[in-house]
């Protein structure tokens, strides 16, 4: 594949394309899948480590640093090899001595940022689960779906707009507490 | 209320919505405000922590359709563990459990098969365990639903489509797809001694289907949806755990105690069922009659029973079957008919409010007379 096309892929992935993903998925998927089942796991885990992996690649296709060292397929299969080691030795299994099926590029950076980022994620899923309605809604449709205030106001059955950005601050008010909370608790 | 304007100032500033004013002065205050500034600069990684954990959600969303899309049409495949090296490594893998399982399967076959017996003989005695049928459709429910039949038929004269069977039905329960061809899983006191089973899903689509198996010691029976007009459906969303689930898991089902699905939650209390029947779990749910037989799902999206009953005299003491027994049931199964259930779970990873509009398609309203 030229790098031209692979930059266009990274760019698409960035921008949450679908056929991007699509195609990423058809042409690498097989190839960790077959490689995880060689090693002890089982198609349910391919699936999770792929998907770990291709946020692992979204978040360097969105970090602006578009220009891989190697190819998208080598990536992959360098983070998801990495990814399932570690996650063998988590389950205390004897993991096999893996035949290397190419090259690999080293990935320890990026899988350990990913961690950290994995952790926050979930620590705001837990906060926004004890959050409840109608904030979570509230925030959700502000700053995920980037309505507008009034809109927002009509749609969670708030008078005017003011009264909706009020709540809409005293959510993001107990978000905050209870995302700091943990954090510190998780620390 | 200053804390309020404060951060809107703060959002304003990160979104570029100031004016150049605006900005010398709000940049003046931090400057002259440690504390403020201090505010700022919390906020605005609280906010990049918000906006990032929505971005990473989104992604996975399309991430979890590409993926789904693709077991759809068959490009990616699930049935990779024919190979012969999973075989090799399944045996490396569970050998030592083989090996003690059967040294000890003597005792246990013997020991399980009394328990198994004496908790049947004792239900049939003791009336202290309800099943979960809505058979008290009450007067005016019939005399409404007669008033509703009689105005649909007057309405359908004209229609040419004969769609939907009528009759009245005296018993409601539920019961789930376990393969896409047409099989559902109920409970066998659901359907014992019914004439007619109408199995509707949640659009309201009526099925004629009948029971191809009914087990009373297991209290599982199999429906087989007859009807020409089901579509086969190739993909369920969820898996089935063949393994004891853990106290205290939370839970939940979709069932039919009324007209409609309705959803409720709770948490696994023991791995055992009325008099420590060991095929069953006990659960702490809300569920009333017309609940038998809706699976009870975990959040990675596995049916892990299926409900059946409830303790009369205590609150919240409801008894679910161990999904493994439908593995049982379908090994009973004459081999002419072959039920495959789903091996892919494509609810995992998704919250609970993103699982249930996944899921209820897949939830029947069980009647008949």
């Amino acid at each position: 594949m030229s790098t031209e096309s692979e930059r266009a892929l990274l760019e698409g992935l960035a921008r949450h394309d679908a056929s991007a993903i699509d195609t990423i998925y058809k042409e690498n998927y097989s190839t960790i899948q077959a490689f995880i089942v060689k090693n002890n796991g089982f198609p349910e885990d391919a699936r999770d480590i792929f998907q770990e992996a291709m946020i692992v690649l979204f978040e360097k296709a969105k970090s602006g640093s578009f220009v891989l060292s190697c190819q998208i397929k080598t990536y992959l299969y360098s983070v998801c090899r990495r990814l399932w080691l570690k996650r063998l030795q988590q389950y205390n299994k004897i993991y096999p001595s893996f035949e290397l099926m190419e090259e690999t590029v080293a990935v320890e950076e990026e899988i350990e940022s990913h961690e950290k980022i994995n952790q926050d994620f979930n620590l705001m899923e837990e906060a926004l689960m004890k959050l409840g309605e109608p904030c979570k809604g509230i925030l959700h449709a502000y700053y995920v779906e980037k309505k507008s205030m009034p809109e927002i106001a009509e749609a969670f059955g708030y008078t005017n707009a003011d009264n909706a950005k009020t709540q809409k601050y005293k959510c993001l008010m107990r978000l905050k507490k209870i995302f700091f909370a943990q954090y510190k608790n998780g620390q | 209320m200053e804390d309020t304007l404060l951060l809107d100032a703060i959002e304003r500033y990160r979104n570029s919505e100031m004016s150049p004013q605006e900005i010398t002065f709000f940049e003046e205050l931090r400057k002259n405000n440690p504390e403020i500034d201090q505010l700022v600069v919390e906020h605005t990684a609280f906010l990049q922590q918000l906006e990032k954990h929505s971005e990473i959600k989104a992604f996975k969303e399309s991430l979890h359709n590409t993926e789904h899309q693709l077991i759809e049409n068959g490009t990616i495949s699930i049935d990779n563990t024919k190979g012969k090296s999973t075989v090799v490594y399944l045996w490396t893998r569970y050998r030592k459990i083989i090996g003690i399982a059967a040294a000890i399967a003597g005792i246990v076959s013997i020991s399980t098969a009394t328990l198994v017996s004496r908790y049947s003989s004792q239900r049939q005695v003791k009336e202290e365990v309800q099943p979960l049928v809505d058979t008290k459709l009450s007067a005016v429910d019939r005399r409404l639903k007669q008033l509703e039949t009689q105005i649909n038929i007057a309405s359908n004269q004209s229609q040419t489509t004969p769609s939907k069977p009528k009759f009245e039905a005296n018993f409601r329960a539920t019961g789930f797809l376990i393969d896409g061809k047409g099989f559902l899983i109920t409970n066998a006191h659901v359907v014992d001694n019914a004439r007619n089973i109408i199995v509707e899903n949640r659009k309201g689509d009526q099925f004629f289907a009948k029971a191809i198996y009914a087990d009373k010691t297991t209290d599982l029976a199999i429906l087989k949806i007859v009807d020409t007009s089901f579509k086969r459906i190739t993909t369920l969303p969820y898996t089935f755990s063949k393994n004891t689930s853990d106290l205290g898991e939370h839970i939940y089902t979709l069932g039919y105690p009324r007209e409609d699905i309705v959803y409720s939650e709770g948490y696994l209390s023991a791995q055992s069922g009325y008099y420590g029947d060991t095929t069953s779990y006990q659960v702490n749910m809300s569920v009333n009659p017309g609940n038998s037989g809706g699976p009870v799902i975990n959040k990675n999206g596995e049916v892990i029973g299926i409900i059946s009953s409830k303790e009369t005299n205590a609150d919240g003491v409801v008894f679910a079957i161990k999904s493994k027994s439908i593995y049982q049931a379908l090994k009973d199964i004459n081999d002419s008919i072959s039920i495959k259930l789903p091996t892919v779970n494509t609810l995992k990873n998704l919250d609970r409010m993103q699982q249930i509009p996944r899921l209820e398609e897949y939830v029947y309203m069980v009647k008949g007379n």
